[in-house]
């Protein structure tokens, strides 16, 4: 039999543009999850990097929204989700009764999440003046900040760090939160707000000008980015049940970004990209011992020579455009096409 | 008094050496507008050559100091030609990004050819003298004299000699300067060596100071100094100095009065406050933005 490959194609691309098409593929990833953690269909070291990867996909694709995609030059993340982390520990560990934290474990990491996103709103204050190198200051100075408190706070047992979370986070939940924020940040940046965030990072003044509220965005997309920071901090924390101050460095936070810029800034598909790269190389390349960490950096350096803007960089792809982007997209060639015929 | 005079002194040694650091973040940013977040493990380089110097060569300090900083700047003028220039028309973004994989990796490198910390043998004979009630060690002495001689030297080199006019000349125009007939590339590179050698002579002061020396110390040191350089305004010579000394006092005057482990949190929130009283630094000026 002859396989037409044209008429695959169509039919391909007819069942990816199917609105059903996204939501079924998300229920059955979820439902593949879910089966996952209860069976053990997979090596418990396998699932360990897939929640890995889920977690490094929502604080790059967070982290994304401030530096990509509001072109803002962050390097505090990992504060944020420290914050996170710390918040739905002590309620999980010191609020909630002993039997039913499994129940509240949700609660929890949508109290670091919030607890976090506060945070986040202090952060953004003093974007309104500064950008650049100054604000990326602020955001360094914030990280070692958070850092050097809970130090500090003896209570949550400073530099020796925070243990007793029972091991909450799971594959669906991972996947639950994963897919949550990568489609709330989605719809975000294609909503009318997500082209006032746009605005800023091409021209701060005249987006302001065409009577953009620079302020109101700017502090809703801190809100926002470290919303994800903590619940991805939370979600970390009852994975690894231990977290110490020094976990949530300026290290971490490099960490973070290098995921950014690799996978390319303003990209969805390109955060998802690099945190996946990254967590996979290092476990792949875990044979070679301390000289892994040799060779990640230099990748990274010839990968941005030779790619300056990321893998991704400013490009989507085309899973994360939405519908109606995709038709006008379609409809300007067609209408192009017709415009150079009858020329 | 004499407890606050000890503080001053000590003051002035950190100080001295964060100003050192901070004159290559500044000097590169002057330049290039780059940040280069590989300074502080050149510093750290700096440190692990007077190392080697000193034990596995037997030199004493001069020419482990003379080795640290040609080795230091010998290596920024390579990464800046190999890393930094191919980045050059590219987003800012990028440099920034690959000024961090550089840092990286010279920290990991240095990790897997030497995993434990290393201890520097004192070079200096370690003579201590008293003037009414302050303890002065020749150590001290010898880092603020080599670092203000440093820092006059380099003063001397910016804004008196060929070199430091088409320096300036770049960083207050880039276009024009080499329609002037400033050879640009040339320059970078000498800026690179003069700033990093600056560093690698603060990894030896440092490693002298603090003995035990390991791939990661230059991590935080290399924070510290590039907020300092912030402080002073950033891309200014005279700033970076005027911030390292004031960083250094505040961190020394906070662990004088309050317990050592809450030093970066008055350190950083000072810094946060400075920020919003003039978020240009000390001496930095405004860059309006003109529509």
């Amino acid at each position: 039999m002859k396989i037409d490959r044209g008429e695959i194609g169509t039919a391909i691309r007819t069942m990816t543009e199917s609105r059903f098409f996204m939501p079924s593929l998300i229920a059955a990833g979820f439902v593949l999850s879910l089966a996952v953690s209860q069976f053990e269909l997979l090596d418990p070291y396998l699932q360990l990097i897939i929640m890995y990867v889920g977690i490094n996909i929502i604080l790059t694709a967070s982290l994304n929204l401030v530096n990509g995609y509001m072109g803002e030059f962050s390097v505090g993340h990992a504060g944020f989700m420290a914050v996170g982390a710390y918040t739905a520990s002590i309620l999980t560990v010191s609020v909630f009764p002993g039997g039913a934290t499994t129940l509240f474990f949700p609660a929890a990491v949508l109290a670091g999440g919030l607890v976090s996103a506060l945070v986040g709103l202090v952060v953004a204050i003093p974007s309104f003046k500064t950008r650049g190198d100054y604000l990326a200051i602020v955001t360094l100075a914030f990280n070692m900040i958070v850092k050097s408190l809970i130090e500090n706070l003896d209570a949550v047992g400073g530099p020796r760090g925070f243990l007793g979370m029972e091991k909450l986070t799971s594959l669906p939940w991972v996947f639950f939160w994963t897919v949550t924020s990568v489609w709330i940040i989605r719809n975000l940046v294609y909503s009318n707000f997500g082209r006032g965030v746009l605005s800023i990072r091409e021209d701060e003044i005249a987006s302001d000008l065409m009577s953009v509220n620079t302020r109101h965005v700017k502090l809703l997309v801190f809100v926002i980015s470290s919303f994800f920071a903590g619940i991805a901090g939370a979600l970390f924390a009852h994975l690894l049940q231990y977290i110490n101050p020094r976990m949530f460095d300026i290290l971490k936070s490099t960490d973070i970004l290098i995921m950014v810029y690799l996978g390319g800034i303003g990209s969805i598909a390109g955060s998802i990209i690099g945190a996946t790269t990254v967590t996979l190389l290092l476990e792949v390349l875990r044979p070679m011992g301390l000289w892994r960490m040799v060779l990640m950096p230099l990748l990274l350096v010839v990968l941005m020579i030779v790619r300056p803007r990321g893998i991704m960089g400013l490009r989507e792809s085309c899973w994360f455009v939405p519908l109606r982007d995709v038709l006008a997209a379609k409809l300007r060639r067609a209408l192009k096409e017709t415009a150079d015929v009858s020329s | 008094m004499s407890y606050l005079l000890q503080q001053a002194l000590n003051a002035l040694q950190l100080g001295s050496i964060y100003a050192l650091i901070a004159l290559g973040y500044t000097m590169v940013y002057g330049i290039l507008t780059m940040i280069n977040f590989a300074h502080g493990d050149l510093f750290m380089v700096g440190a692990f050559l007077c190392f080697v110097a000193a034990v596995f060569l037997g030199w004493s300090f001069v020419p482990s100091l003379l080795l640290s900083m040609a080795g230091v700047a010998l290596l920024g003028v390579v990464i800046e030609k190999w890393a930094y220039k191919p980045l050059r028309e590219a987003p800012r973004v990028s440099a920034i990004i690959t000024a961090l994989g550089v840092g990286i990796f010279l920290e990991n490198f240095t990790l897997a050819l030497s995993p434990y910390p290393k201890h520097i043998p004192p070079l200096i004979a370690h003579d201590i003298w008293t003037l009414g009630g302050v303890s002065i060690s020749s150590l001290q002495v010898l880092i603020i004299l080599l670092s203000v001689l440093l820092m006059i030297l380099l003063d001397y080199i910016v804004q008196r000699t060929m070199v430091g006019m088409a320096m300036r000349a770049i960083s207050w125009d880039k276009t024009t300067a080499p329609l002037m007939g400033v050879p640009v590339n040339r320059v970078i590179s000498i800026t690179f060596a003069i700033g990093t050698s600056l560093g690698g002579a603060a990894g030896v002061m440092y490693g002298l100071a603090y003995p035990v020396i390991d791939p990661y110390m230059g991590i935080m040191v290399g924070w510290k100094a590039f907020i300092s350089a912030v402080v002073g305004g950033i891309g200014n010579i005279r700033g970076a100095m005027i911030g390292g000394f004031i960083l250094g006092g505040v961190e020394i005057l906070v662990a004088a009065f309050l317990p050592s482990t809450y030093r970066d949190l008055v350190a950083f929130a000072l810094l946060l406050v400075l920020l919003i009283f003039r978020p240009y630094g000390i001496l930095g000026r405004p860059h309006p933005q003109k529509v």
